[in-house]
């Protein structure tokens, strides 16, 4: 077929005009019309091969990264957002198809942002239902005793994301504790680990350059985290949410004024328009990084207060909720720790070892978690 | 000419009563006989966004990270700003920009 039916305009006029949608065909049937065109290696597909292709990537990446042992209880951080909506569809979908014997929970974190998050957990909640996974909710209220609109007041819109990101990354770990999960998974996409792979780069965080790119964190720590969708273009995300008319929450969170990381996703984007591979090149780049050995990395330990992993005497959460219950919440935050002197070695030092406690994955808005 | 237009993944916000369809009536530019993407993206700017067109458009096409679909097919597939949309064409637009 040459799918002309769709072409009338064709005929008249000298110059021959764009193909019109529906008029190629895909390049992997060869039967169906292309609906759209692979960012990562620029063919033409239809949805139908699309479907397939995309889901068999993931699984690929999960069979090879051997992401996933049979008997495991897996939570599935949900925001309601995009990425982890296709993520709790794709993966009980291949749990089904290729029996990988995992029990799977939806877990999503409660911040406590009015008109924000309240939105987004019913997304989370008609998930649920729609995908028939059993989901756990777990609030900053009743973790730490502070909602982020209570933080926000107390502190201001400065600041804010790190309180999220520092008490998001506990309390995902909380509820898979609770859950007695072996594992979360969490929906960062391809774009996502490019943009922190800049980012790291652009801070000059080796320690954190050499873990971003990895498929499974937290080996030591109390859960691991995996990201199924390391590989996979935020593009193909959204497209298969459309075609697949997948129900998600689509709204900036209303506390994200982070600027820096804003840039370096449009910078993403600016690339991937011209040169689409670059996303894919930018983590081999990152994954090909090696630490040199004179780089030191903050040892583990646990916290004295509430026994989470850390580095520190006190974890992050701990100090920042000292900060807060005492009336100074600007502790912990920055460069607290260190002089008030300028640029020296020793507040650059203290700077990079308080950002080794943060968590990489834990900013607001851009990130799914 | 005819379209039906969707805003989506956040694009909504931009719009009026953060609706997301909207059937509308886009006149070609002058002396022209169709519209094509890059009349129907002005167009848009100029009629329909309310605010922050910053997040829809850059350049002369739409940002980065905006995905768009005439009637379900990638406009990637179709021509780009270049596509020319017929009568009662579908085109849908959705950002990827918002986190979740
Ligand atoms: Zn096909
Ligand atoms: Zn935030
Ligand atoms: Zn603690």
């Amino acid at each position: 077929m040459d799918g002309s039916a769709a072409d009338g305009s064709a005929a008249d006029g000298a110059r021959l005009p764009p193909p019109r949608a529906g008029s190629r065909l895909c390049v992997r049937c060869g039967e169906r019309k292309a609906a759209l065109k692979r960012p990562k290696t620029l063919e033409q597909i239809c949805r139908e091969c699309f479907y397939i292709v995309f889901e068999d990537e993931i699984h690929q990446t999960i069979v090879e990264n051997s992401l996933f042992k049979a008997g495991e209880r897996v939570a599935i951080g949900a925001s309601g957002g995009k990425d982890s909506t296709v993520l709790a569809y794709v993966l009980s979908e291949l749990n089904r198809r290729h029996n990988y014997g995992l029990d799977l929970f939806l877990l999503s974190v409660d911040e406590g942002i009015t008109g924000y998050r309240d939105d987004s957990l019913e997304t989370v909640k008609r998930n649920e239902i729609q995908y028939g996974l059993p989901l756990k909710i777990v609030s900053y209220k009743d973790l730490y005793g502070w909602t982020m609109d209570d933080i926000v007041k107390a502190i201001g819109l400065k600041n804010n994301c790190t309180f999220c990101g520092v008490f998001r990354r506990q309390a995902l770990d909380r509820g898979a504790a609770l859950l007695k999960a072996d594992k979360i998974v969490t929906g960062h996409n391809a774009d996502d680990i490019a943009e922190t792979v800049l980012l790291n780069i652009l801070r000059g965080d080796i320690a954190r350059l050499s873990r971003c790119t990895l498929i499974t964190t937290g080996e030591d720590g109390p859960i691991p985290r995996c990201k199924p969708f390391k590989y996979t273009y935020e593009k193909e995300i959204v497209m298969y949410a459309y075609f697949k008319k997948l129900d998600y929450f689509s709204t900036e969170c209303i506390y994200s004024p982070n600027a820096y990381r804003g840039f370096a996703r449009e910078f993403i984007k600016d690339l991937e328009r011209m040169r689409p591979r670059a996303i894919l090149d930018i983590i081999k780049s990152g994954e090909n990084f090696r630490i040199s050995t004179t780089t030191r990395m903050p040892e583990q330990g646990t916290c004295g207060r509430c026994g989470y992993i850390s580095s520190q005497k006190l974890c992050k959460a701990c100090v920042l909720l000292d900060g807060l219950n005492r009336g100074l919440p600007k502790l912990g935050i920055g460069r607290t720790k260190a002089g008030a002197g300028a640029d020296s070695d020793g507040k650059q030092r203290a700077k990079r070892t308080e950002r080794n406690t943060l968590s990489l994955q834990g900013k607001h808005g851009n990130f799914d978690f | 000419m005819h379209l039906t237009l969707e805003f989506g993944g956040g694009l909504e916000l931009l719009l009026e009563n953060s609706t997301k369809v909207h059937k509308v009536e886009v006149p070609p530019k002058d002396g022209q006989a169709t519209v094509t993407m890059r009349g129907l993206l002005t167009w848009v700017k100029d009629s329909l966004i309310k605010e922050r067109p910053e997040m829809f458009v850059k350049g002369d096409s739409v940002r980065p990270g905006v995905l768009v679909l005439i009637n379900d097919c990638d406009w990637e597939l179709c021509g780009g700003l270049d596509a020319e949309l017929e009568e009662k064409d579908v085109v849908v637009f959705i950002s990827t920009l918002h986190g979740g």
